[in-house]
């Protein structure tokens, strides 16, 4: 008996060739130095200016390369508020489908429309840029901004909000495509909790008299609580990091005001704009890698709440 | 108490409850309302897209587009060079990440469940949702700073940005696989690599090759990564260590451009990108779909 296992075990080891097993272990470690390289390769390229700025350069409002001065605050800001707003828009569109799509529409069609909703994540940002900066920009200029500034303006905190000259581009614009742009990846999240949810808790629900919505807000909502709020995380990490669509609509100034309307910048359109023209070496070019730490920072915390969320209910499934 | 009073009461309580019967039935209705002109106007925003891009790009696209190259302002030049450009870097990149990735994805999905294996899944995960313009910052600065704006940049940006959704879709399918299957392999006495590439591979073909073309739909759209890596290039040349532009480049240096003839080219390019992404998105889903449908069988 110990014969044969040891037969097999020098079996085992004759054949499982190493040559396999190396250039799995090598594939799996690139995978790892390229993330802890991209980390370390950012810092190291942002040493500069958080030598030259301290920690000050967190909190420094000024971006100048004239006179060499750069700071984080306004383009964390926009980064944060065009994602925020972006997320705002996005929970009800992505819930709104995602209840319909998983609780309304009967399954025959919603096998059809579900797919054509998700290839809206597959459209290439560069593409809702330029249908942010043909399309939505001059209906923002013409139609909504007017609007809002007509029916709002008077009233004290609204007023700054929409107040300034109706370019049609900025933060708020910048917000709207945002939404549509992650709107697909959360409702993709939600269907599948919804989805996911136990029958038998739906029907003893229903077998009390509860409305198709009771179901949704007491049952199937309380039940997939987490995995909608790791999709929501997820989206927004999503838009933290959005570069090209942010660039055409986001205006390109660094100032920070009150006004949604104010043409403005974030940490990524930032980059996109001023990194190829600054000199390799230059203190403008640490401020950017700089700024990319710091998008970094968030976009990963972002990423690991919505991964440890998600992982929780997948459990929670299996649990079941 | 007499009887007509105890009646009335009755009666009042019979009508509350009415009421908050139709209230609930009202509430449940504007709810559905709600969420079905929302899934109306997502499908509105998407066929508006593809309507602006139909009509704007369409009137552009012609054999003369697909066979010249981008030319000066002011002469009419076409698309030939940054769709090949797309093409080119595309295709490379992928075939650097399809090794790496299907590797990466079968140590996650075969070789236990050890801590050196949930880090690798966890940072891969990490790395799929990263910003792309990050992944584009860290290949200039270990790349363009020393062999300078090249193809070959661009396509390593673009290699690790379809690195982590291959090695994602191929632990998801190796995993479907019964282990029954695998061990029959074992039993027969076949090493573990000979099982892996002759058994399992096999079978999971369908699900990488799903995850491979969705990699491609979605590095085929970046432009972000390719700024300051690949730059663009008004010319072309087969060289993989000279700047080459894409589509997508095309598109961001083109469409804020004031020469109409800019714009259109954007347009053109831009409805180019956008069919060629989703068609191969639809293939994609399609193929998994059937795959699915078999293994139900």
């Amino acid at each position: 008996m110990t014969n044969v296992k040891k037969n097999i075990d020098i079996n085992r080891k004759a054949s499982s060739s190493s040559w396999f097993n190396g250039l799995v272990w090598i594939s799996s470690f690139l995978i790892l130095f390229i993330f802890i390289g991209l980390i370390l390769k950012l810092l190291w390229g942002s040493q500069q200016a958080f030598a030259t700025f301290g920690i000050e350069f967190l909190t420094r409002a000024i971006w100048n390369p004239v006179t060499q001065q750069y700071g984080a605050v306004s383009a964390v800001l926009g980064t944060l508020v065009t994602s925020l707003i972006g997320i705002v828009i996005a929970i009800p569109l992505a819930f709104g489908s995602a209840y319909a799509l998983s609780e309304i529409i009967p399954i025959r069609i919603s096998r059809i429309v579900t797919p054509i909703i998700q290839l809206l994540a597959a459209v290439p940002s560069i593409i809702f840029g330029m249908w942010g900066f043909f399309f939505i920009v001059p209906l923002m200029a013409r139609y909504v901004q007017p609007f809002l500034k007509h029916n709002f303006g008077h009233i004290p905190i609204l007023s700054a909000l929409f107040s300034g000259p109706p370019f049609g581009v900025g933060l708020f614009t910048g917000g709207l495509i945002l939404a549509v742009m992650i709107t697909p990846f959360i409702a993709a999240v939600m269907q599948n909790a919804f989805q996911n949810t136990p029958v038998l808790l739906k029907e003893s629900a229903y077998s009390l008299g509860a409305t198709k919505w009771e179901i949704m807000r007491y049952v199937t909502l309380a039940w997939s609580k987490k995995a909608v709020l790791g999709g929501i995380i997820l989206g927004w990490g999503r838009a933290l990091g959005e570069t090209m669509a942010i660039t055409f609509v986001i205006g390109n100034a660094n100032k920070i005001g009150w006004s949604l309307f104010a043409p403005s910048n974030t940490i990524s359109s930032l980059i996109a704009l001023e990194f190829p023209e600054s000199a390799t070496g230059s203190l403008k070019m640490s401020s950017l890698m700089g700024l990319g730490v710091i998008l970094m920072v968030i976009s990963f915390l972002a990423l690991f709440c919505s991964r440890y969320l998600l992982r929780q209910s997948e459990r929670k499934l299996r649990g079941n | 108490m007499d009887l007509s009073s105890a009646s009335s009461q009755l009666n009042n309580s019979w009508v509350q409850k009415n009421n908050l019967v139709q209230r609930r039935k009202l509430k449940n209705q504007l709810f559905i309302i709600g969420a079905l002109g929302i899934t109306g106007l997502l499908l509105l925003v998407l066929f508006s897209i593809l309507a602006i891009l139909l009509i704007n790009g369409l009137s552009g696209l012609s054999l003369f587009t697909l066979s010249h190259m981008t030319a000066p302002q002011g002469i009419k030049g076409g698309l030939l060079n940054p769709i090949l450009g797309s093409l080119f870097q595309t295709g490379l990149a992928i075939f650097l990440a399809i090794p790496i990735g299907v590797l990466a994805g079968i140590f996650l999905a075969e070789y236990g469940n050890t801590r050196m294996v949930s880090l690798v899944r966890f940072i891969s995960d990490m790395l799929m949702s990263a910003p792309s313009i990050l992944v584009g910052l860290f290949i200039y600065t270990v790349i363009v700073i020393y062999l300078g704006y090249s193809a070959f940049a661009g396509i390593c940006a673009l290699a690790i940005l379809a690195i982590p959704l291959i090695v994602r879709t191929t632990e998801d399918t190796l995993r479907l696989i019964p282990t029954t299957i695998s061990e029959a392999g074992f039993a027969l006495g076949a090493p573990k690599w000979k099982v892996i590439i002759f058994v399992c591979l096999p079978i999971a073909k369908g699900g990488i090759m799903t995850g491979i073309l969705l990699a491609i739909s979605r590095i085929a759209g970046e432009a972000a990564p390719l700024l300051f890596t690949s730059l663009g290039n008004s010319d072309w040349s087969w060289n993989i260590f000279a700047p080459m532009t894409s589509l997508p480049l095309i598109i961001y240096q083109y469409a804020d451009s004031a020469d109409d003839q800019w714009v259109q080219l954007a347009w053109t390019a831009a409805l180019l990108i956008t069919m060629a992404v989703l068609c191969l998105n639809i293939v994609a889903k399609s193929y998994l779909e059937k795959g699915l449908k078999n293994k139900r069988k």
